[in-house]
């Protein structure tokens, strides 16, 4: 069982779901996105995504877009992708677009991901007919594949991929790309319960989630909770390194208490 | 030239989306299938194209820009005479109608230069749809006139102020709107690029120009042109032209992409010539790209050139050698820009004026036996501003 699988396990023993956070490798800087990181688990994060800064992405809202350019502007390379999930103590995963790990060499990325203790890779813009490589080089590396669907997912598309999923499937909240949102839409529920009727494989929802108040809703049917854009604002929103990781930190434990049903 | 169900050409193509867009993908590559084969379909489009676009458009003899051409007969193909001044209308009525088929009432669509976004904003005020154009803020700047001709049309335009505010960047926006509204609306790709089915789909809008010119050069001289050439941004103009040559093997084909300050500066924009096989925008193709897979910015006088990406089918062709690829640098471009204006009295877009510039290379090389067809994909009244600038004329 993968430490991934063990925290599902353990937290299904706590009654509660899993809090996911995710933050861009790099962003605002190398070293600051590795403090982040550690200030989300101190507030009780249990699984972190990183998320690989790419120069278009189409999945993501003006949040997200914005910290990528920050670190890619800071020099971010594809490597130092790795150097933050090494230093991670709890399960993390990586999040990132196709391009840069094609370049990067589809069986070096999961080769390397495997070296640094990384559990696995959320690939938006990946679709099942594109992955046979990836499908192979996961296997091999054991590594977790998680790929996105949406509400607009059809029933018969939503067994397949989910087929290919392992460790969560993600489950979009809404129609629409990341960053915060005041509602979280009955479509998430929906098609929790559409891919439950399918798969075994534990759902995570993310897409808009910012709140306490919508994770614990959340929390009520899916196995897990993924916050990004909202951790990113705290950073954005501070002064100061510490100021910033206080945010985190604050926020995170919010959310940690949340999504205990 | 699809070589599977699922949009590939070679390695090239496919589908790389968020899967919230499979749906509307599927329910596209349907709606162009059918409508491929439904006489009413092709019937009302024909007619808007008769009535409407002008097709089909005539073929000039270029005798006195021949001379500059080593001496070959040169023909052009006259899409700039279009309604609205470029090959572009031929896509947009093609899609909009698409959209109407397909119960929605909203389009969406990128533009660079404003050609595509002028070309949507009329099709969507001629079938009473609501239009959208996401333009890049610097090229909002470098193009007030058409986003006034949009505005005119009754279109919105959104000025995207992400990443290098260019058409890249409008490209990534309208992709957010799609996943976010892809229920009412239809995204109308201007070129083809992008994911499984617009580069098969945009190429099927646009392959009434080599078919036309096909039918026109036997009747014209009698026989088939040596080489058949069109400037190459995302392909569209190209692949419209080229497709009914490509099985006639004593045809070359050749693309010219804007090879900016020169392709060895790295300021350009030639994709196939200058990039690297890589993942962009829905599609595996060739893109200007830094070791880490992140997209460079391309260069380029020509706006609509301004792409670092290109249509798979393109990388394909160039892959296989069935056409050829080329750098024309702007200047080579401005050069020939003026030469076609002040000896044809055609002033020719910029982005055509770089497969202009391709002609004169290419008939000094085949010489005075041999017959070049050209795809005129524009005109160039919206470039006055940026060529007066180039060539000192005050404004």
């Amino acid at each position: 069982m993968s430490l991934l699988e063990e925290s599902f396990d353990l937290a299904r023993a706590e009654n509660r779901a899993l809090l996911i956070g995710y933050l861009p490798a790099g962003f605002p800087t190398l070293d600051r996105s590795i403090s982040a990181i550690k200030a989300m688990i101190e507030g009780g994060v249990d699984v972190i995504e990183v998320g690989l800064p790419y120069s278009d992405p189409v999945m993501d809202g003006p949040v997200i877009q914005r910290a990528s350019e920050t670190a890619l502007n800071n020099g971010f390379t594809t490597r130092d992708v790795f150097k933050v999930v090494a230093t991670s103590p709890v399960p993390t995963l990586v999040m990132s677009y196709w391009n840069p790990i094609e370049r990067f060499g589809v069986e070096e990325f999961a080769q390397e991901l495997r070296k640094v203790g990384g559990e696995g890779v959320i690939t938006p813009d990946l679709t099942i007919e594109e992955s046979q490589s990836w499908i192979s080089s996961t296997d091999k590396e054991r590594l977790h594949r998680v790929y996105v669907v949406a509400p607009s997912t059809k029933d018969s598309r939503l067994t397949e991929v989910s087929a290919r999923c392992s460790g969560f499937i993600y489950a979009a909240s809404l129609m629409g790309v990341t960053g915060a949102r005041t509602d979280i839409s009955s479509a998430a529920q929906a098609l929790v319960e559409r891919i439950k009727k399918v798969s075994k494989t534990p759902v995570c929802v993310g897409l808009g989630v910012s709140t306490g108040a919508q994770a614990r809703e959340i929390a009520k049917y899916a196995d897990g909770v993924i916050v990004g854009s909202a951790f990113i604002k705290m950073i954005l929103e501070s002064n100061s390194e510490s100021e910033a990781n206080l945010k985190v930190k604050s926020l995170a434990t919010e959310l940690a208490a949340a999504v205990r049903r | 030239m699809t070589t599977d169900l699922i949009g590939h050409f070679g390695r090239f193509g496919g589908r790389f989306v968020p899967e919230a867009l499979i749906g509307a993908l599927e329910e596209l590559s349907l709606a162009h299938q059918e409508a491929l084969t439904d006489p009413t379909f092709q019937v009302e489009l024909m007619e808007l194209h008769r009535t409407y676009t002008g097709r089909p458009s005539i073929i000039t003899e270029a005798k006195r820009f021949a001379e500059y051409c080593g001496g070959a007969r040169i023909f052009l193909k006259r899409e700039d005479l279009n309604h609205t001044g470029s090959h572009k209308i031929n896509n947009v009525l093609g899609q909009a109608l698409l959209t109407k088929r397909m119960g929605k009432e909203r389009i969406i669509a990128e533009t660079g230069a404003g050609q595509h976004g002028v070309a949507s904003a009329t099709a969507a005020a001629l079938l009473g749809l609501e239009c959208v154009v996401y333009m890049g803020e610097e090229d909002t700047k470098r193009q007030a006139l058409n986003v006034a001709r949009m505005k005119l049309l009754g279109a919105e335009v959104i000025p995207v102020t992400t990443g290098s505010r260019t058409l890249k960047d409008a490209i990534n926006e309208a992709m957010r709107d799609w996943v976010t509204n892809v229920a009412t609306t239809h995204y109308l790709l201007g070129t083809v690029a992008g994911p499984d089915p617009f580069p098969t789909m945009v190429r099927d809008f646009h392959k009434i120009i080599g078919d036309e010119s096909r039918t026109q050069m036997l009747e014209l001289i009698g026989r088939l042109p040596n080489a058949v050439l069109a400037c190459v941004g995302g392909g569209s103009n190209a692949i419209g032209i080229f497709y009914a040559f490509l099985n006639d093997q004593s045809v070359r084909l050749i693309g010219l992409e804007a090879g900016g300050a020169g392709v060895e500066t790295g300021k350009h924009a030639a994709t196939i010539v200058g990039g690297t096989p890589g993942v962009l925008h829905g599609t595996r193709t060739y893109v200007l790209q830094d070791d880490d897979g992140q997209t460079r910015e391309s260069h380029s006088i020509s706006a609509g050139l301004d792409y670092p990406g290109v249509g798979p089918e393109h990388a394909y062709l160039h892959e296989v050698g069935r056409a050829e690829y080329q750098a024309i640098t702007d200047d080579e471009a401005m050069e020939a820009f003026s030469l076609l204006s002040k000896s044809e009295g055609i002033i020719p877009a910029i982005e055509t004026a770089h497969a202009l510039a391709g002609a004169m290379k290419i008939g000094k090389e085949m010489g005075d036996e041999s017959a070049l067809l050209i795809n005129l994909s524009g005109r160039g009244d919206k470039d006055v501003q940026t060529a007066a600038q180039y060539f000192g004329i005050p404004l």
